[in-house]
């Protein structure tokens, strides 16, 4: 993807565009490859015992199940015991609820300066859009992120952000954006986001946050990271924002353990990372750092949608560890970005349908051969070639038809191809009529043209054989009896 | 099957099928099977087929072609028309319903009928029943001819070099790779090479290859290119779509390379002639 | 209605007439693969501990003081943030009182907004105690107080963590079920495995992101 576009012009509707656009950008397509194939090797290396991985990710799919079966239950559980330990509990339905409720926050304490940890969620609001709209300085602190903000761009995938970008392109980024001498050496470039940084940590009125799982057994919010912005953003400025989606809860704080060991091997290959970072409560009385305020934004913006089916439930599954999108042949080519989703990658499609509605990620499900490498390496067992089977049928019922799941049914309904199954149907359930078929195709092989549409577009013509199975096990059966 | 919720209230919350147990073989090498033949090796690969049948008439078997076969339902299926699907799953489902093993030349055939069928009969219990017994004896080729007939090939080939290409589903869904590998391995002149992201979609998808032709052709390319680099003078492949898709490719890039359908492969090595 | 009268709402009437999922956790699959020989815990937890470069020294209750002193000097660090309300501060305070020539023992003793710019600019080395590790991961457990507020093991870009052997346990389960965390989490708990680290850029592994650039981990093997 040229990183001269801004990210705002990559329309979710265009992916088979973009993917076209992708698919000729020989330094993404490179610079990917190498990526994706050194985390699916780092997750195996993490997880070598076959009995450990595979009933561990049954555990963590059961885990994630349990909570869902509950959700509601556990979602007031939560807030019960965050609001106990001086935590406020915001809800929102719509990204426009959960910005105002932020913008609120942010005007009580005259806030001019926000310092964002990593947060998925927070891209779904398009928080940074929103507040610098308003006068507020919203700047990403996660090294990826902010290499991205730098540019303009949005991010490639959901835990390493920048991963569509390779170090001469960092260094010339910070060459041009921030003055700083040109440099390829990864360490030098690192500490120059860490100077830059540390004064925002220290100058930020606000810490925003996301959350990895949200305990309501002890009212609990989990955070892992490597680099320690995290731990910044929510420490040092004197409000902490935490938001989230309604699906991040679990039951009980044992529950964490299964889900942070999958999470941190399936994304990155660690058996852990560098901060686990565990928040009950604001600053107490006695305590001498820590925020005075702690809230919580727990967003739906279509997660309820999802919710509703249970087939469909499943997708609320994710713990958010890209270990799917690392393994897809298809994201592995073009990159996030391509998908003009938050979310990239196979979880993108089936997530970003319920987020942004199936009239604007019409051609999500069809993106992908369904070869299920990522349904065989989900931490929580989310079948994901089911659910893009599934999101299809929805894109091509009737936008009328009744029982309806999705918003944006039918975005793919064509009368013309459903005439043409209808004809596919017949000739295959009439033994006749097949048959027939099969004696015009092998005899007129000679007239198979030699265009043949998007087929012919990487392929030859496929030309029938001159005799059919059907014809050559009838005479050679026959024979025999 | 691996779809449990059948009898599961529909807005109930679903937690995976447990992890399955490796398949039991029936003990003894049974008298008849049935042949399904797929619809892209009926009309492309016939001879494919034919040698299917002769391998499992040279192991002593009966084999079975009911004439109103066709399709097993998949294109339909994978691309959302699910009642389209299911008529035609179910004509196919009629025409089987002899306690016999099915066997089908092709993993993502084999895969929808084992997998998928009982999810298209889910809210017919007495089709479903008709659907599970025919997915208990659905076996995919491969694994019919070594765990079945426990075939022991002698190969009668010149020393040759073959790269296997497995499709998706039947890897993930039926372990096809291991089985076309212990079948190759039995075929003392050929060595196995392994081709750049052996595990990797050819692009094929059924729909997808049209629908989504630049993704598509971008992946089979890196299959194409992989197989070539790999020094094999032939490939192999348990599957006929992975094999339209990859020698269609093939051809147009006039590279001289071509992939053979496994049963023929296996044929022609173990004597079968032609 | 409210958001969260909307959206519990939706939610239950999604849920109707199902029961929730029995809870069927394997605590065994969250133990036995993690597991170790008593002898061999403080190993393996240098082993995960130093493959992230952490530095890492096994001492005495008795000699720690010391071995921090010679530290500093080798590291030249000019001063040292330290609780010395807590018995290894006081420790430290006795070990270094009266003599010439050393770091500064510096006390983070008044709330963060009174000293910020210096705990961010000019405090290089700090040193706290744990609550224990986790050898399974090579994870120290911190629960930061009044007297080791959070900012300690997190702003100055040099950590220094004193760690009993014998609080070191095999796995997360193990800690969360012996502690009894359940029943009741502090404001802020933490588990520190290393320096701060990033691969943002290509994939290369660099220290010192955010957080502390050098952790060093005293193991007192008698306490």
């Amino acid at each position: 993807m040229s990183q001269r576009i801004p990210a705002v012009e990559i329309s979710s509707r265009e992916l088979k565009h973009n993917a076209h656009e992708a698919l000729q950008d020989r330094q993404l397509r490179g610079n990917m490859r190498k990526a994706m194939d050194s985390l699916i090797a780092k997750r195996l290396a993490s997880m070598p015992d076959d009995y450990e991985r595979e009933h561990l990710r049954e555990m963590g799919n059961h885990v994630r199940a349990r909570a869902l079966s509950q959700l509601p239950d556990l979602l007031e559980r939560l807030e019960a015991n965050l609001t106990r330990n001086g935590v406020k509990v915001h809800w929102a339905e719509t990204v426009d609820e959960a910005n105002a409720i932020v913008l609120q926050i942010a005007e009580a304490h005259q806030a001019k300066q926000v310092i964002k940890g990593k947060s998925m969620v927070s891209e779904e609001m398009e928080m940074n859009h929103f507040l610098e709209a308003r006068g507020i300085e919203a700047l990403e602190s996660d090294m990826g992120e902010y290499i991205i903000q730098l540019d303009h761009e949005k991010p490639t995938h959901i835990i390493m952000p920048a991963i569509h970008k390779n170090a001469r392109q960092v260094a010339a980024l910070f060459h041009d954006k921030l003055g700083e001498p040109y440099t390829e050496d990864v360490d030098q470039l690192i500490q120059t986001g860490r100077r830059i940084l540390r004064q925002k940590f220290f100058e930020a009125d606000i810490g925003v946050s996301g959350v990895n799982f949200a305990v309501a057994e002890t009212g609990t919010l989990l955070l892992v990271e490597n680099e320690g912005n995290g731990r910044m953003s929510t420490t040092v400025p004197p409000v902490h924002i935490a938001v989230t989606g309604i699906e991040k809860v679990v039951e009980n704080l044992r529950d964490v353990v299964p889900l942070l060991s999958l999470l941190t091997r399936s994304a990155l290959g660690q058996g852990i990372t560098t901060y686990v970072n565990m928040i009950s409560g604001p600053r107490q009385s006695d305590e001498l750092d820590g925020p005075q305020e702690v809230h919580l934004v727990l967003l739906d913006n279509g997660r309820s949608q999802a919710f509703a089916d249970g087939e469909l439930r499943q997708t609320l599954n994710c713990i958010r560890c890209g270990a799917c999108m690392n393994h897809c042949p298809v994201y592995t080519r073009i990159g996030g970005q391509a998908y003009g989703t938050v979310y990239p990658g196979p979880i993108g499609k089936i997530i970003s349908p319920h987020l942004v509605g199936l009239e604007n990620t019409p051609d999500h499900p069809s993106a992908s051969s369904l070869c299920g490498a990522c349904g065989e390496v989900c931490p929580v067992k989310i079948p994901i070639p089911a659910l893009l089977r599934r999101l299809r049928e929805e894109n091509v019922k009737q936008p009328d038809a009744p029982h309806q799941v999705m918003r944006g049914q039918g975005s793919k309904y064509s009368a013309s191809e459903r005439l043409l199954w209808k004809g596919w149907r017949l000739l295959n359930t009439s033994p006749l009529a097949y048959r027939a078929f099969g004696l015009l195709a092998t005899r007129l092989r000679g007239l198979t043209p030699s265009n043949l549409g998007p087929w012919t577009q990487n392929h030859s013509a496929p030309k029938p054989a001159p005799r059919s199975l059907h014809e050559l096990a009838r005479e050679h059966l026959e024979g025999k009896r | 099957m691996s779809d449990l919720f059948h009898n599961a209230a529909p807005n109930a919350t679903r937690v995976a099928p447990p992890l399955p147990k490796a398949r039991q073989y029936p003990a003894q090498k049974p008298a008849n099977v049935y042949l399904f033949g797929t619809c892209v090796l009926d009309l492309f690969f016939p001879e494919a087929g034919m040698d299917a049948i002769r391998l499992l008439e040279r192991e002593g078997l009966r084999v079975h072609f009911p004439q109103g076969q066709s399709c097993c339902g998949q294109p339909a299926y994978t691309s959302g028309y699910t009642e389209e699907a299911r008529e035609v799953a179910r004509a196919q489902l009629a025409l089987f319903e002899q306690d016999w093993p099915l066997v089908v030349p092709s993993g993502s055939c084999a895969g929808m009928i084992r997998e998928h069928y009982g999810e298209l009969f889910k809210d017919e219990p007495a089709t479903l029943k008709r659907a599970q017994a025919l997915a208990e004896r659905t076996f995919e080729l491969a694994e019919f001819l070594l765990y079945v007939c426990k075939v022991e090939f002698k190969d009668q080939g010149a020393p040759t070099r073959v790269a296997l290409h497995t499709s998706c589903s039947a890897r993930r869904e039926m372990n096809t790779h291991l089985h076309g590998r212990a079948l190759l391995a039995q075929l003392g002149n050929v060595e196995r090479v392994e081709h750049d992201h052996e595990s990797e979609c050819c692009g094929f998808g059924g729909t997808f290859s049209v629908r989504m032709p630049d993704i598509s052709g971008a992946m089979v390319a890196d299959k194409t290119r992989a197989l070539q680099d790999s020094g094999a003078a032939q490939v192999v492949s348990a599957d006929c779509g992975c094999l339209l898709n990859i020698n269609g490719a093939l051809e147009k890039q006039n590279a001289k390379l071509r992939g053979q359908h496994l049963a023929s492969f296996l044929w022609q090595r173990s004597g079968g002639g032609r | 209605m409210s958001a969260k009268a909307n959206i519990l709402a939706k939610l239950r009437n999604s849920l109707a007439g199902t029961q929730p999922l029995a809870d069927d956790y394997d605590v065994a699959m969250v133990t036995e693969p993690w597991r170790y020989p008593a002898g061999e815990r403080i190993a393996r937890l240098r082993q995960l501990m130093e493959a992230v470069h952490t530095e890492t020294h096994l001492t005495r209750s008795a000699d720690w003081p010391a071995l921090v002193e010679q530290l500093l000097a080798d590291k030249q660090l000019p001063s040292l943030l330290i609780a010395p309300g807590t018995p290894h501060g006081a420790q430290l305070v006795a070990h270094f009182a009266g003599r010439d020539g050393l770091p500064a023992l510096k006390a983070y003793d008044r709330p963060v907004e009174e000293w910020k710019a210096e705990l961010f600019d000019a405090t290089p080395a700090s040193l706290t105690g744990t609550l224990g590790a986790i050898a399974a991961t090579g994870s120290l457990i911190l629960w930061p107080d009044r007297r080791e507020p959070r900012l300690m093991s997190l702003v100055p870009p040099v950590h220094f963590a004193l760690l009993k052997a014998s609080s070191i346990r095999d796995n997360f389960y193990e800690v969360q079920q012996e502690q009894n965390w359940a029943a009741g989490m502090p404001t802020n708990a933490l588990l520190v495995s290393g320096p701060s680290k990033t691969a943002d850029i290509e994939q290369v592994l660099a220290y010192g992101a955010h957080g502390p650039k050098d952790l060093i981990v005293l193991i007192l093997e008698d306490a």
